[in-house]
């Protein structure tokens, strides 16, 4: 037992070092708060209650909408980028949990013009050992409904609800929106980059120890009206399919910076 | 890592033997360095296998479709029978020689053991429960708690441990005392003339794919045996690329007097019907495999060839694995 212990301490001081290595030099660290807040159109997105119509003249309800944010990146005014540190940089925001619409990270005090993250779920980390993946990445548990167990990945992007215009059994419509590159032999890749510039909306003033909210506006109506015109009854379901892409390329451009609260 | 792993395993425990790799094996795949197998974790891994508390309404186990007499495949059974008699869409493939396995399941669908449970435990066919209620059933359980203690020196019930114990239980369950086996390391045995015969028709026919130990390549082919009655596509479903369509994985043909019926959809009853089906009955269908096709497609055998054959696939029956006490229910 004592030299199989040893070796798991050794292991646990190899990864306590890793993580730390990681952290970018920061000795006067504050808090950067992104926060999600799911709309359509001009309006608040409510799940399950508020009929929408998309631009294909299609009513709808949403009943989920989940995705995953990771890989945060935020630029300062100089031009000089921070990289969030991994293991801290996957939130998955559920539309159904108030207290997941805002990810929040640790990064150097300063002001920042620019932030940028991943939509769904890096290739490194989609493989990466179970222990690894604790938290919101737990492939069983924290993904909740996110994750393939037949082909192995995450769901980056999920929505679901009802609409007139489906002919699926219950009228649902469903987006099941996945697939980081294949592991062994290549296949879809909907891994997709935002960027958003702050200037105008605010750049987000971090000070150490403080807080500084980026608040965007995720705009539902964007994910039908994108470079597809996405529509219900042509494809009411979009699960593990070369379709998809075009899915994720709409959904890359529903981000939007709205204001900053320093 | 060789050197670690046999270290660790001596001081845990003297009478347990951790994962050893057969002479005649390669290294295997299975990435033991972040999963050391113990007396403790193999024995948790084993229960958990054998117990239905991981199904929906606590009555399928995995040992329910995967049962050590028949080298844990479902003996008799084309398609797997799960929760309440649902039939599931393909064969059980048998849990064996998994520390080798590049890919799981017949499309080659999952990369990694660890990860493998968690599509059998959640299929609405299979056992229909999710992981974290079946944690929470193990957190809730009077022994779990204290075995995951044993095994992983706390009493957490997380996803990660529980998926390794399962996998410290598979990777240990390795087939690699066949008379084939015995022959190769030279412990004795030989193969009698038939037998002999037999492998080397064997090489000259079937060893392209069927790759010696481990008798499978792990690749994905169509062997030609035309479109399921469900379309099953097979590979496809997982890259979505056309050329993979009705490929499925090459499994191994060690243990094939125990896991019948045979292809991923269990539509050959017998040994016989499958070196007919490679002999006469290949169909010419989307990416039939290079191999097969020749002027008539699939592999020339007369009947003194396949009955030859045979007696050498027999070689590779591992009555040892089948009656190993350790890998049984306790």
């Amino acid at each position: 037992m004592k030299s199989y212990l040893s070796i798991a301490a050794l292991l646990f001081v190899s990864l306590v070092s890793c993580k730390k290595d990681d952290v970018p030099e920061n000795n006067n660290p504050g808090r950067l708060s992104i926060e999600f807040d799911n709309i359509v159109d001009g309006q608040n997105l409510f799940l399950n209650t508020v009929t929408y119509t998309n631009s294909s003249g299609e009513n709808y309800k949403v009943s989920t909408l989940k995705y995953y944010i990771s890989n945060i990146k935020v630029t300062n005014t100089a031009g000089v980028e921070v990289v969030v540190p991994q293991d801290s940089s996957y939130f998955l925001i559920d539309e159904s949990d108030e207290a997941s619409h805002s990810a929040e990270v640790t990064i150097p005090k300063g002001e920042y013009r620019q932030v940028a993250f991943t939509i769904g779920v890096d290739s490194l980390r989609n493989t990466m050992d179970i222990a690894r993946r604790t938290g919101v990445l737990d492939p069983a548990a924290g993904a909740n409904g996110m994750y393939w167990s037949w082909n192995s990945g995450y769901i980056f992007f999920k929505i679901e609800g009802v609409s007139p215009a489906s002919a699926e059994a219950g009228n649902v419509f469903m987006y099941h929106i996945g697939g980081f590159g294949g592991y062994s032999s290549p296949t879809i890749n909907n891994i997709r980059e935002v960027k958003l510039d702050l200037t105008t909306g605010g750049i987000a003033k971090v000070p150490a120890g403080g807080e500084s909210n980026i608040h965007l506006m995720v705009d539902i109506a964007k994910l039908f009206n994108g470079s597809t015109q996405l529509s219900i009854a042509a494809k009411p379901v979009v699960m593990f399919d070369d379709f998809s892409a075009n899915i994720s390329n709409n959904y890359s451009t529903i981000f939007r910076h709205d204001h900053t609260e320093n | 890592m060789a050197f670690s792993v046999y270290a660790c395993t001596k001081s845990v425990e003297k009478q347990f033997l951790s994962f050893q790799q057969p002479g005649n094996f390669p290294e295997p795949v299975y990435r033991f360095a972040t999963n050391l197998v113990t007396k403790e974790g193999f024995e948790l891994g084993r229960k958990l296998f054998y117990d239905p508390i991981l199904s929906r309404n606590n009555t399928i186990s995995c040992g329910s479709c995967h049962i050590q007499t028949s080298a844990f495949t479902q003996h008799g059974h084309s398609v797997s029978h799960g929760i309440e008699d649902k039939l599931g869409v393909r064969n059980s493939p048998p849990i064996m020689n998994l520390a080798w396995n590049t890919s799981f399941m017949w499309d080659g669908g999952v990369f990694d053991l660890d990860l493998q449970p968690v599509a059998p435990i959640t299929n609405h066919v299979e056992m229909d429960e999710t992981v974290t209620n079946v944690i929470s059933k193990l957190k809730a359980h009077p022994d779990y708690p204290g075995l995951f203690q044993s095994a992983f020196g706390t009493t957490e019930v997380s996803t990660a441990r529980f998926m390794k114990a399962l996998s410290q239980f598979m990777a240990m369950c390795v087939s690699s005392n066949s008379k084939y086996d015995s022959v190769i390391r030279k412990e004795g045995k030989t193969f009698t003339k038939q037998e002999e015969e037999g492998y080397a028709l064997y090489k000259q026919k079937c060893s392209s794919c069927h790759t010696e130990p481990l008798f499978t390549d792990q690749s994905f082919r169509n062997n030609g045996i035309g479109i399921g009655l469900i379309d099953d596509a097979g590979r496809y479903a997982i890259t979505l690329d056309e050329t993979d369509r009705y490929k499925f994985k090459v499994p191994s043909l060690r243990n094939l007097d125990y896991t019948a019926p045979y292809m991923h959809d269990g539509r050959f009853l017998t040994l016989d019907a499958v070196l007919d089906h490679y002999s006469s009955g290949v169909k010419q269908t989307q990416n039939l495999d290079m191999i097969l096709q020749n002027n008539e497609p699939g592999i020339p055998m007369t009947a003194d060839e396949k009955t030859k054959v045979k007696a050498f696939l027999k070689t590779l029956n591992d009555k040892v694995f089948i009656a190993n006490k350790l890998l049984s229910e306790q």
